[in-house]
């Protein structure tokens, strides 16, 4: 509700629902008197002092009569809504009990009834069933049935293809118990918000309708009628006919906007996972031989309302040419901190920092358009999904191609030029035709690749790439890792390589960084991996198997969940002491420090261990 | 489970060709294999969710044979609760359905009290755990595992391996855990059967698979499984 009311739509179409409701509540009660009295002395009057919209042919007031007409206009709607959802809903649900041959039959039906045109139908039922309200609202109940049987049946397809209807079916539950277990909760929710839309494309059906003289017939009376009682005198009273006309509209329109913001909003909270485009990455304009950081990044912290904070007074630093990992379990701050370098992070969440530099250059102390420059130029992201950097509309080189024309001003011939050229660097075989193909015609592992490639297309200082292999099967992952390795010696960028999997961390990196609940707990160079100082950093490496690991030893596990972002800012001791087997009561309460820890190494931690962790016990 | 030149064809693309293999009472198979390669195929074939073109399948009735899917964040029913979920293949009468759900929530060391929560309250790993539940509820002869860690922490990848390990000792469970990662195949099954283009390129013991493969194609397996120290 508070979402709805956020978005301009959502809130006009909310007022113009509530308003039309609250019409028809107190509509006739408090105006059907106005509406019904009849003044011969007032017969087809304009707007006077007593009468704002005039009067109709028998002297009666057309305000109180659009007023009162209200309530009629929207209990037609809603028993048209009825009738579509209750033939519509069963017949789109069909397919999904009946045997495979009969249900494609039923596919097919509503394929052909939905191609019919909606007011033909309605006018050919309402002509059929006899003139009147009755016949009116069968027959825009019917004509909307077929729309509502292909949503029904669009959404049933895709929740019956789910994981945990494949599961039902293998503990054999009765196909109909499946139906109404999972199938039709779970497809009731964006089929609601559809009927929102619907009741209001009834509305406007019926007005229509009556309009045409099919609908509502004398006495009573809709806003249709009143419309093409009204159109007959328009050229001399125009306003006796605009009420209805824009009661119609307006009450229309309010459905509709209604009901998308709420499809809007439903489609947003069912994703989850941050996205953001790839920077690109063209010439920049600091001089290439700065010897300064890639990266520089001093006291992160990010911040969401309600107190939690997931990133907290982060500080590291990548230099040209090195690739430094930041490793964690989910939920450990990863992504917030790749997200705030490149000033991506989703609202409302607030970022502060003492310092970030890209390049040698304070990011914070750069005007607007100077920062989205340096962003633009000198930072290149890799997601976990490739599709979320690439546009599926597109061709592959025609994006590609778009870095160098937009920030460089190059032709679109050496544009396409150079892109086909970084597709083969990233080892596209056959570049040249595989350019011209759109994101979906390449396998998961080749999406990757091209948008490593677009990052390319410039000449980058920095390149964060978050779970860039996570979605790739081992064999792919190598072949991702190996171009990151062979780009970076290239290039002499720096990259930030974000992941939970250690082993994949350990091949690349030259650096490592371990987060807990939003702080670095330990940094250390690759070769001292095997032997970390800090439990956590111990557990992640023990837990994993590898061709060496004994079978007939369980593995070692960390036992319990890290804590939320919310607690992790409660507790004033080690966020790691609920689950460290080394906890003594002084983590519990005071916090260690993260300082240095011999050369190169940084830790977080009041009793640092040594020695290889394989040979420990678990 | 004996699984005899089974073949899945969807048109005219053979995903699965010409495999047989066999799992043992209480054996453990693992099946490796790049992604595409036919290995989730097969394993809706055995459990009856795919559509057998040729060969048989025998020694396990219908309904015995369970699967564990990969993605735990979309194989449970968002709209019921974890104890609703676990229930579903409990042929019991209702009285005795609660007692059972808490013994199997149990057998996959979570607390009886889950069973009253929603998915979405759930991490990853507890998630998984619910999934092996509930398939253990139809009291399976094989649990069929497909990817069922690649969705998760490898933090938490350790504990559901121990958990396998450990369902198999106590209950005599045959498994076919599936996975495109060969340290953790190596790490659960007895046997390993290695899949490519839809067919089996090398079955064997583990430790000969590993030792000794026959194949180039196991070979590059091998090479791709990243370890710590390991280097590119
Ligand atoms: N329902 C289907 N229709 C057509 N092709 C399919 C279908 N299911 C799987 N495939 C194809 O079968 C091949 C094997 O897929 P899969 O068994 O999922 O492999 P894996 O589990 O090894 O990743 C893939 O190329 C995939 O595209
Ligand atoms: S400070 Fe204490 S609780 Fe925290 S990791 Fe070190 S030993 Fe464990
Ligand atoms: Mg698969």
């Amino acid at each position: 509700m508070r979402r709805l009311r956020s978005s301009p739509a959502g809130l006009a179409g909310l007022l113009l629902v509530t308003a039309f409701v609250v019409l028809a509540v107190i509509g006739p009660p408090l105006w059907a008197t106005d509406a019904a009295r009849i003044d011969a002395a007032k017969i087809l009057q304009g707007t006077s002092p007593g009468h704002p919209l005039g009067t109709d042919t028998l002297g009666r007031d057309i305000l109180a009569r659009v007023l009162v007409a209200g309530r009629l206009s929207l209990l037609l709607a809603v028993a048209a809504t009825l009738i579509g959802t209750v033939v519509g809903i069963p017949l789109g649900a069909l397919p999904a009990v009946l045997p495979r041959r009969a249900g494609r039959f039923v596919v097919g039906l509503i394929g052909s009834l939905v191609a019919f045109p909606g007011l033909l139908l309605a006018m050919f039922t309402t002509i059929v069933l006899g003139l009147g309200a009755r016949g009116a609202v069968f027959g825009i109940g019917l004509a909307a049935a077929p729309a509502v049987a292909r949503l029904t049946h669009t959404l049933t397809a895709s929740v019956a293809g789910s994981d945990y209807v494949a599961a039902a079916r293998m503990l054999r539950v009765p196909r109909r118990r499946v139906l109404l277990r999972h199938i039709l909760p779970n497809v009731a929710e964006p089929l609601i918000l559809n009927i929102t839309m619907i009741l209001g494309s009834s509305l406007l059906g019926l007005a229509g309708l009556s309009f045409l003289g099919l609908g509502v017939q004398a006495p009573e009376y809709d806003w249709g009628r009143m419309l093409s009682e009204g159109l007959s005198r328009v050229y001399v009273h125009p306003e006796v006919a605009l009420a209805p006309a824009v009661a119609i509209m307006a009450a229309g329109i309010g459905f509709h906007l209604l009901g998308e913001s709420m499809a809007r909003i439903a489609a947003r909270e069912s994703r989850h996972a941050p996205t953001g485009p790839a920077a690109p990455a063209p010439p920049v304009d600091v001089p290439a031989d700065t010897p300064s950081a890639a990266l520089e990044l001093r006291g992160l912290t990010v911040t969401f309302p309600g107190g939690a904070r997931p990133v907290r007074d982060v500080s590291l630093s990548v230099n040209p040419g090195e690739i430094v990992g930041i490793v964690g379990e989910s939920g450990s701050g990863k992504s917030l901190t790749a997200l705030a370098v490149g000033g991506l992070v989703p609202y409302p969440g607030v970022v502060t920092t003492a310092r970030l530099a890209l390049a040698g250059q304070e990011v914070n102390r750069l005007s607007r358009a100077a920062r989205r420059r340096l962003l633009g130029t000198a930072l290149a992201m890799v997601f976990q999904d490739p599709m979320s950097s690439l546009n599926p509309a597109l061709t592959v080189g025609s994006q590609l191609a778009e870095v160098p024309i937009v920030h460089e001003g190059l032709s679109r011939r050496a544009s396409w030029t150079r892109a086909v050229n970084r597709l083969r660097q990233v080892r596209i075989p056959d570049p040249d035709r595989r350019s011209r193909q759109r994101p979906h015609q390449f396998s998961g592992g080749m999406r990757q690749r091209a948008v490593i490639a677009m990052g390319l297309m410039g000449t980058p200082k920095l390149l964060i790439a978050d779970e860039p292999t996570t979605a790739l099967d081992v064999t792919v992952q190598r072949q991702v890792l190996e171009l990151l390795a062979e780009v970076t010696v290239r290039t002499d960028a720096g990259v930030l390589f974000i992941s939970h999997d250690m082993a994949v961390v350990s091949q690349i990196c030259h650096r490592v960084v371990v987060m807990y609940a939003g702080r670095v707990v330990e940094e250390l160079p690759v070769q001292d991996l095997p032997e970390p100082a800090h439990p956590y950093t111990r557990a992640l490496v023990a837990c994993l198997p590898d061709m060496r690991t004994d079978r007939d030893r369980p593995l070692a596990t960390i036992p319990g969940r890290p804590p939320s972002p919310v607690d992790a800012e409660s507790t004033g001791g080690c966020a790691f002491a609920s689950r460290c087997g080394f906890a003594t009561p002084l983590c519990v309460t005071e916090r260690p420090p993260l300082k240095e820890h011999g050369a190169g190494r940084r830790l977080a931690c009041w009793y640092p261990r040594s020695g290889p962790v394989r040979e420990e016990t678990p | 489970m004996n699984i005899t030149q089974l073949t899945v064809r969807y048109g005219a693309f053979t995903a699965v060709d010409d495999v047989s293999l066999d799992i043992p009472p209480g054996g453990a198979v693992g099946l490796v294999g790049e992604s595409g390669s036919g290995k989730s195929t097969l394993a809706r074939a055995l459990v009856g969710l795919a559509p057998v073109s040729a060969g048989t399948i025998t020694g396990i009735p219908v309904g015995h044979a369970q699967m564990v899917f990969q993605d735990p964040y979309h194989s449970l029913d968002p709209r019921l609760t974890v104890g609703a979920s676990v229930a579903e293949g409990i042929r019991l009468p209702r009285g005795e359905r609660a007692t059972e759900v808490a013994r199997l929530l149990d057998l996959v060391t979570l607390d009886a009290a889950v069973a009253s929560r929603y998915p979405r309250e759930l991490s990853g790993g507890q998630r998984q755990r619910v999934a092996i539940a509930r398939a253990l509820g139809a009291r399976p002869e094989l649990l069929v595992a497909d990817e069922i860690t690649s969705a998760l922490d490898v933090s938490v990848q350790g504990a559901i391996l121990n958990l396998i390990r450990d369902l198999r000792a106590r209950l005599g469970l045959a498994v076919l855990f599936i996975s495109h990662n060969l340290a953790v195949v190596r790490y659960v099954a007895d046997v390993i059967a290695v899949m490519h283009n839809g067919r089996l390129v090398e079955v064997g013991p583990t430790d000969e698979v590993i030792n000794h493969p026959r194949e180039d194609y196991t070979r590059t397996l091998m090479a791709a499984v990243p370890g710590i120290g390991d280097g590119l």
